[in-house]
């Protein structure tokens, strides 16, 4: 391109002249950038005076792998919800993979011919993740070829797989897990009991599903487009983004993180149940909210995801251990969450205000 | 009689009114005429309390009032006919009429009388046929508007605002509308009439007032006036000078359309367009509200399915119809409402730029490091786009930047017709020049350049081709040089059935 056509305006690109904002405010919106820390540091301060044993390594393990598997299932979640909709059917998801791996460990799948097939746990482990891919799937379809709502899909298949879980054994629980060495399916305590270097492998696994998910978010194509998506739609599709395709995908991937976390608590249990992980949807919404989450979409961060689970699990686990009673625990839970969206909005209010006198 | 004394108006930094003293005549029609971004919106939303003066008086019968919202205007005897419709479709036609103003019987909704006094009202409008228990949602566009209007009537109003009243209703729907108008007069109402259409403003307007650029620049009796003087008062003196025009030699036809169909709910949106643009050239599309036009440049982007036509890119017919093949294509589109498709509001200035090309920045699939940055950065300094910093909010920027990032997105997918839709739509003055600018620039790179204005001014001064658009079809085509005001005026107010004769 010739230089005729900028050459009237002179540049003038560089940083505009700014007003330095107030101390107090930019302080005061430091302290709600980071308050999921900041709520993490009170609680295990508050609960670390009150209990001596809350802040013992043990403790602050077995705290962390019970984050562990709600961090899984809020980080699937958090995809969808940046995409601006929302998945309620990821604990029905993890009760679901739990029957179907706790079937494929305990009976076998049945071949047509004669004789039972078993899979080593490797396989079991994949065919469930699979499974919940697919659920996820057929939830992403839902909404877009059919354009359900995703509140209204994805309470459907609340229901739908659940009930196929309950099917899976006509209600019953699959009790041992175990495995024996002949049948070479062994080994399904590992990833939900066993330890590597002290830490349990399940805080591991939680480790990689959140790296991986802050490198797709923060550095891939396919996350800008997730975020362009729930930040404006109609500008997503003109920028030339599949919108539908994001959408399916996003659901798929909050599938596959449930059953993963399923397959987790199973292993915990030893044995799978078909009412595993009955409400889990709600503390991972929540984990995603209280880290910072926006229902409304674009807005959010893995990290903060991972905060807010932490934030949750440490708070319920702490007042377990000072013997506040269940039903305060309950409240007290509530109250958090709805504080943290609080918050979230002053937040949104004071960037807008110190970005307007910035201008 | 309603006058505005010396009323100032700012956004910001921009200038929506300066010091405009206006008089509404007590039991006239009084026309209000400008071209968009004139500053006739702003007046009006001042006149009936949406918005509230930055300077300036209103005075009613002499007396200062203050109106400080839609609440205290109609307390005045103020009301307001707007332009888009501000129904609520899934409810009646009475409950619409009554809405915010239920009638009462003992705490209850009077629904019997609501009915039969919007039954009245109706009738008064030439719609005794209406069924007042109606949804407003099932009612042709034409009839809602009556609706909107039959709503008004209701109130005791001394001034009545309308804002193009007449965009929606058919021919025996506008006789109608000015039969009421005319029964308003002689009731000693005094009426604000907001309109674009020469023919229809002439024919009922007693006194016409000219607003540009948030000026008032002309206030007349309409019996002293004439087509050309009006039009000469709206477009100014000489818009030449603010706009460069592209003198580039055309080469070869980069975009040729064919038959272009596009089916709507009553007629085709865009009704058997053909039109060809070449490299070099800058063609505009000037047409009224509703003519099509936007619709027609959807449509070539694949955000609109057509019913029937082709689309060819230099020569190569795409058949595919969807936004990816068309970007691929070569076609881009900045479109008219950035707030709504072309900007996303929740991300980066740097994140809304790259956002079509996001492939190209990666290496193993990852993005490579400091790509996004510095591929923003070499549009932001092409296109002289005014931000400190790339990791700002696009929300902080001014419109006429914010139009900028998308169209700096736009020319990184590598077009070869740029497609604008209403480009300098809500930017200043000094941006809007630039903008032109920068298409006369594209045209001479080679681009062919494709743009929808409805500012008389502005398309006469940047397009070396202007093809007018009336209700779906195109009526006209001018070259630069044999361009006129009036003849762009007409050709863009044809009706449909005068087409057909053709």
């Amino acid at each position: 391109m010739s230089d005729t056509d900028v050459a009237t305006p002179p540049a003038t690109t560089g940083p505009a002249p700014k007003r330095p904002p107030g101390n107090l405010a930019r302080a005061a919106l430091l302290l709600l950038k980071g308050r999921t820390v900041v709520v993490l540091v009170i609680l295990m301060i508050l609960f670390g005076t009150m209990s001596g044993e809350y802040l013992s390594s043990s403790n602050l393990i077995v705290m962390t792998k019970h984050v562990a598997i709600n961090a899984i299932l809020a980080i699937g979640v958090t995809f969808v919800i940046l995409t601006g909709g929302i998945d309620l059917s990821v604990g029905s998801i993890a009760g679901l993979a739990s029957m179907i791996c706790g079937g494929l460990l305990f009976s076998g799948l049945a071949l047509p011919g004669e004789g039972t097939l078993f899979l080593s746990v490797g396989m079991v482990i994949l065919a469930g993740v699979l499974v919940g891919c697919v659920v996820g799937w057929v939830n992403g379809v839902l909404v877009t070829r059919f354009k359900v709502a995703p509140f209204i899909a994805t309470l459907g298949m609340l229901y739908v797989a659940r009930g196929f879980a309950q099917l899976r054994s006509e209600g019953g629980t699959f009790p041992n897990l175990a495995g024996t060495p002949e049948r070479g399916n062994t080994g399904f305590h590992i990833i939900g009991v066993d330890r590597w270097l002290g830490i349990p492998v399940a805080v591991w696994i939680m480790v990689l599903v959140a790296a991986a998910a802050i490198v797709v978010t923060t550095r891939t194509p396919f996350g800008r487009q997730v975020y362009a998506v729930g930040g404006n739609e109609r500008a997503a599709e003109l920028a030339g983004i599949r919108v539908n395709r994001i959408k399916v995908a996003v659901y798929a991937i909050s599938g596959a993180c449930a059953a993963l976390a399923g397959l987790l608590l199973t292993s915990e249990l030893g044995a799978a149940y078909p009412d595993t992980a009955t409400t889990y949807e709600l503390n991972a919404i929540a984990a995603a909210v209280l880290g910072g989450t926006a229902l409304s979409g674009g807005r959010g961060t893995i990290v903060g995801t991972v905060l807010g689970a932490f934030v949750i699990g440490f708070l319920a686990d702490g007042l377990v251990l000072v013997g506040v009673s269940t039903f305060w625990q309950s409240v007290v839970k509530g109250a958090v969450i709805v504080f943290a969206v609080i918050t979230a909005t002053a937040q949104q209010r004071l960037e807008a205000s110190l970005a307007e006198r910035a201008a | 009689m309603l006058t505005a004394e010396g009323v100032s108006k700012n956004y910001g930094g921009v200038h929506a009114l300066r010091d405009v003293t206006f008089t509404a005549h007590r039991g006239k029609v009084n026309v209000l005429v400008g071209e968009n971004g004139a500053g006739k919106s702003t007046l009006m939303k001042i006149l009936c309390g949406a918005e509230r003066p930055s300077s300036g008086t209103i005075r009613l019968e002499g007396e200062a009032v203050q109106i400080d919202s839609p609440r205290t205007a109609m307390a005045h005897g103020i009301g307001i006919i707007h332009q888009e419709l501000s129904l609520f479709p899934n409810l009646s036609i009475a409950e619409n009429l009554f809405a915010g103003r239920e009638l009462r019987q003992r705490g209850f909704s009077d629904l019997q009388t609501q009915r039969g006094r919007s039954k009245e009202v109706l009738a008064r409008l030439g719609q005794s046929h209406l069924d007042p228990d109606r949804l407003v949602g099932e009612l042709p566009i034409g009839q809602q508007q009556l609706v909107e209007i039959a709503r008004v009537l209701l109130e005791d109003v001394r001034i009545l605002i309308m804002d193009e009243p007449t965009s929606a209703l058919s021919n025996h729907e506008v006789d109608i509308l000015f039969t009421v108008i005319g029964d308003l007069l002689a009731d000693d109402v005094t009426i604000i009439y907001i309109s674009h259409k020469l023919d229809e403003f002439r024919r009922i307007g007693d006194h016409v007032t000219v607003l540009r650029d948030g000026r008032l620049v002309a206030h007349e009796r309409m019996d002293r006036t004439d087509t050309a003087w009006i039009v000469r008062q709206m477009v100014g003196r000489d818009p030449d000078s603010l706009f460069t025009r592209n003198r580039s030699e055309t080469g070869e036809t980069l975009l040729s359309v064919d038959g272009l169909t596009v089916a709507g709910p009553t007629r085709a949106l865009v009704d058997d367009v053909s039109l060809q643009v070449r490299a070099g050239e800058v063609v505009g599309i000037y047409g009224l509200m509703g003519a099509g036009r936007t619709e027609l440049m959807e449509a070539l982007m694949g955000l609109r399915k057509t019913a029937s036509g082709t689309v060819a890119v230099k020569g190569r017919v795409e058949p595919a119809g969807t936004v990816r093949a068309r970007l691929a294509a070569g076609l881009a589109l900045v479109p008219e409402d950035r707030q709504r498709d072309g900007l996303v509001q929740t991300m980066s200035v740097r994140d809304n730029i790259v956002l079509s090309t996001l492939n190209r920045l990666t290496r193993g699939g990852l993005f490579r490091r400091g790509a996004q940055r510095q591929t923003a950065q070499r549009k932001v300094d092409e296109l002289a786009i005014k931000v400190g910093d790339l990791a700002l909010a696009i929300t902080s920027l001014s419109g006429g930047n914010q139009q900028k990032v998308v169209l700096a997105r736009a020319m990184l997918t590598d077009p070869v017709v740029l497609l604008l839709d209403e480009p300098t739509r809500g930017v200043d003055v000094g941006a809007k020049s630039q903008i032109a600018d920068l298409m006369a620039g594209l045209a001479q790179a080679g681009f062919g350049v494709l743009f929808i204005s409805s500012e008389l001014a502005e398309v006469m001064a940047i397009a070396d081709r202007v093809l007018v658009m009336a209700a779906g079809r195109i009526t006209a085509e001018f070259d630069a040089d044999e361009l006129t005001e009036e003849a762009l005026v007409a050709a863009s107010a044809s009706k449909p059935a005068m087409e057909v004769e053709e």
